[in-house]
């Protein structure tokens, strides 16, 4: 008899994993809070504004990178498009935000400033509901799910794979972002969304407002972390890892590569709008360049740098990249690109396991001199 | 014949000298009115005297003046009387005659007009070019006259559609009516628009002539159309050039390692460096040959970017072989080395590299229709980079080998080609065809660190849709999407017509994963 959903959920993590990812939780939800708002500024445990914004921006990457290992790591796809979902959520999520500016804009419209800018005078018809934040929040997932079913429907059903379908995301996310940055599209034009005032009547740039975001989005990755180690481990995730490895084996034994890879494309998609719509109230804009197909090739890099194929990986990878990315433009902003470039070309070739890989390898050697 | 032609001019010349200005006019041309002043000028240049003209530039120059109520040029110290040129003595308190921009505008008119009266045919013809853009009824009969006298065809026929135009505020019906049907072989939007009002009951009241300058608009309107599409289709051939100059070195490389080079676009750029360059060097050292900057720059750009492939292949991508999504990664992160490099060097704004002066102008086929001999040396260009490529590929050792490993490379190796070494030399290749495709860039677009970033895109695209690996499919391919993406701006805009190609091609690989022109054979993935 199989064990029940739950229980093979708990054993989707052994205890230490558990542990780990309870440490986690407790210092996003109880130690970075009070450590914000009850530690006096002056000391030196006080956790700054800026601190929790980088960390919290830098958790949704962090989920886009699980979702991207997903895809790439598990799967064996590569994608080169993820910044539109992750944009696409966003956007979704920011014409909530914008709505709730309310007449507090500078042009003290009920419109967007940017419609009345140009003369709209009413809401596009997609426009429609996105001040409930309930419509919009079923929009973050429904509008990447679907794009990412279409689009991977017809591209894995004609068996596109490999380097193709890497380049036709990219086309599929430079197209995205031409025509959005387009006025005409209805969503900014290369201004995008920006200047929110509040979610729910609160204000948005509140010390609380900022907590209640930082743990919604840390809990966000946690759940998709216990989520995808109890995927990779299911019959599903088996038989990815068996197409990723030989597809035409997988095939002949009678399974259709199809379904398994539109499922993990759309699960993927679908993670990648809930960073997007996290990833907008913390950074206080979306703009059309979220899709330029150099971000969209960067997530890819936090993978590779962390390790695909393991889940931690992708995380550690978020956090080293961005944070080296973080550090590089503010003290030495002419290096970025090159430093960026060579963690490519030396990570592609010295580390293609990654981090995690590497780790593995010196513990090995340790233990064989032990 | 033309000792007969200067006999009759130099005896029309020798008549003419004779006829003396009505001095009533000439004193008319002084008057305190200006409208008084427009009709003198008018009526002085129908005489077609060249002592009008002579008058005239005077009075342009501000050289005319009045005196005892007559009219005189002075110059300097001399003074003559302005109708019969004689000498006159210097008048003690001469009187300028004012010339403002409304004169000034109806004296160059009339001069034009003169001059079409001169003895060298080539200022006649200026003058009749001139003329096309600005002629006024009064000058119908002056025209008349000098269409009479022309014998140069290219001349007679600017000065009949001038002289058509100058008709066509005429009285009589049967000469306007004269004047729209001379039209009817002109294709200017300015014709078009001298016709317009002609199309309407309140601007011409007689049916007869009013439909035929129906007629008349309706087939220039045709024309410019027609113009209009041929000149999208030329610019889509443009485009389609060079996206084949971007696109044939990414299909070698992509048809015989199976990798796709993110950093191909930085190539592109390389090259088009080497031209800008090159013309600095020129510029301080050889400066009386600059134009010859750009021929000088195409082997600079092959072989720098050539340099940049084979370091590019030796230490990178040779140790990625068969894991093509790494090579991906990896080539984008060279792109961004290169691009930061650029920047570094070159700092990041973009650079001016000007046209050398042959290749500035071009040739008006219709007035809406200009094909800019940049462009069309650039097309020229792009099929002399295909033949040399074909030649490469068909007619030598090398191609073979390319060929043979591009088809099967573990067979190809079996046989005793040297893969590793072809690998290098075709990556070689492939970079320094992406640098004398920069070097065609530099010529028509900004040159700055980020402009490769825009075509890998593209030509991806092209070698997509044409099929890996095959010349003759990217040549299709790339002058296909030009074409096509041209049309389609001048029907929806730029980036509509760009989003609509992109999405056309996910769809286009739908049926025809392989191409439009497949490698025959049978593969194991």
């Amino acid at each position: 008899m199989r064990k029940p959903f739950i229980l093979r959920l708990l054993s989707s993590l052994d205890s230490k994993q558990w542990l780990a990812l309870g440490v986690f939780l407790a210092l996003a939800l109880v130690a970075v809070p009070v450590l914000h708002l009850a530690v006096p500024e002056e000391s030196a445990f006080h956790v700054s504004t800026y601190a929790i914004t980088l960390v919290g921006k830098i958790m949704c990457y962090a989920l886009v990178a699980v979702a991207m290992d997903l895809i790439w790591g598990y799967g064996g796809i590569l994608s080169l498009g993820h910044g539109l979902f992750f944009a696409l959520g966003g956007y979704a999520f920011g014409m909530y935000l914008m709505r709730q500016i309310g007449r507090d804009g500078s042009y003290q419209s009920d419109l967007p400033d940017f419609m009345v800018f140009l003369d709209w005078k009413e809401l596009p018809w997609f426009w429609l509901g996105s001040d409930h934040i309930g419509w919009m929040g079923f929009l973050v997932l429904a509008v990447p799910a679907a794009v990412a079913f279409v689009f991977g429907y017809f591209a894995f059903r004609s068996r596109i794979k490999g380097v193709y379908f890497s380049i036709i995301t990219q086309a599929l996310t430079y197209a995205a972002m031409l025509l959005f940055f387009r006025n005409e599209t209805g969503f900014g034009g290369n201004n995008g969304f920006t200047d929110f005032k509040r979610i729910l009547g609160y204000g948005i740039t509140t010390s609380e407002m900022r907590l209640v975001l930082f743990g919604l989005t840390a809990l966000a990755l946690a759940a998709t972390l216990v989520f995808a180690a109890w995927l990779v481990k299911s019959k599903f995730g088996r038989v990815l890892t068996a197409i990723r490895d030989a597809e035409s084996r997988v095939m002949f034994i009678g399974y259709n590569p199809l379904w398994y890879k539109l499922t993990i494309w759309v699960i993927s998609a679908v993670l990648c709008g809930i960073a997007g719509a996290l990833y907008v109230p913390q950074v206080g804009i979306i703009n059309p360049s979220e899709m330029s197909p150099g971000n969209s090739i960067e997530i890819a890099i936090w993978v590779a740098v962390g390790g695909r194929g393991t889940l931690i990986g992708p995380v550690i990878g978020a956090f080293v990249v961005n944070l080296a990315k973080s550090w590089f433009t503010v003290s030495f902003p002419e290096y970025w690109l090159f430093f960026l470039g060579l963690l490519f070309i030396v990570v592609t070739l010295m580390l293609p396991q990654g981090l995690v890989g590497l780790w593995k390898k010196v513990m090995e050697k340790k233990g064989a001199v032990a | 014949m033309i000792g007969k032609t200067l006999l009759v001019l130099l005896c029309a010349v020798a008549f003419q000298a004779h006829a003396a200005l009505d001095p009533a006019q000439v004193r008319r041309l002084a008057a305190d009115d200006s409208t008084e002043k427009v009709a003198a000028i008018r009526q002085i240049a129908q005489t077609a005297d060249p002592d009008a003209a002579r008058l005239l530039t005077a009075m342009g120059d501000g050289n005319l003046y009045l005196a005892n109520d007559k009219a005189l040029i002075i110059d300097g110290d001399k003074a003559v009387d302005a109708a019969t040129g004689a000498a006159v003595k210097m008048p003690a308190e001469p009187e300028s005659v004012t010339v403002n921009n409304r004169i000034r505008g109806e004296l160059a008119n009339a001069l034009a007009a003169l001059k079409l009266f001169d003895a060298d045919p080539a200022i006649r013809l200026a003058s009749a070019q001139k003329l096309q853009s600005n002629v006024n009824a009064d000058m119908a009969p002056l025209l008349a006259k000098a269409l009479e006298k022309e014998s140069d065809t290219r001349i007679a026929a600017l000065l009949t559609t001038a002289h058509a135009q100058a008709n066509l505020g005429n009285a009589d019906p049967a000469a306007r009516l004269a004047a729209v049907q001379a039209l009817a072989e002109a294709n200017s939007p300015s014709i078009k628009a001298m016709l317009q009002p002609l199309t309407d009951k309140a601007g011409e009241p007689e049916d007869k002539v009013r439909y035929a300058a129906i007629e008349t608009v309706k087939a220039i309107e045709r024309r410019l159309a027609m113009g209009e599409t041929l000149g999208s289709m030329f610019s889509g051939i443009s485009l389609g050039s060079i996206l084949l100059l971007a696109a044939l070195g990414l299909a070698i490389t992509y048809g015989v390692m199976g990798v796709i080079n993110m950093a191909h676009g930085e190539l592109l750029m390389v090259g088009a460096y080497s031209a800008y360059g090159m013309q600095s060097l020129f510029r301080a050292y050889f400066p009386d040959a600059i134009d010859w900057y750009l021929p000088a720059a195409i082997p600079v750009a092959f072989f720098a970017a050539a340099l940049i492939g084979v370091v590019m292949e030796r230490t990178v991508i040779r140790w990625l072989y068969g894991r093509t999504l790494e090579t991906l990664l990896a080539t984008w992160g060279i792109s961004l080395v290169l691009i930061q490099g650029a920047r570094v060097l070159f700092g990041a704004q973009n650079v001016e590299v000007s046209n050398p002066s042959w290749m500035s102008g071009g040739i008006a086929l219709m007035p809406n229709l200009m094909l800019p001999w940049n462009r069309i040396i650039i097309i020229g260009f792009a099929l002399f980079v295909l033949f040399l490529v074909w030649l490469l590929m068909n007619k030598t050792r090398l191609g073979m080998f390319v060929r043979a490993v591009t088809q099967n490379r573990p067979m190809a190796s079996c046989v005793g080609v040297h893969t590793a070494r072809i690998d290098t030399l075709a990556f070689a290749l492939g970079a320094g065809i992406a640098g004398l495709g920069g070097v065609a860039l530099s010529q028509i677009s900004n040159v700055g660190p980020d402009m490769g970033q825009g075509y890998i895109v593209d030509s991806f695209m092209v070698v997509v849709v044409g099929g890996v690996g095959q010349l003759a499919g990217a040549v299709w391919a790339a002058l296909g999407l030009g074409i096509f993406s041209k049309l389609l701006e001048g029907w929806a805009g730029a980036v509509i017509a760009k989003i609509v190609i992109l999405v056309a091609i996910i769809v286009f690989i739908q049926k025809r994963p392989q191409g439009i022109f497949a490698l025959k054979g049978r593969f194991v993935e």
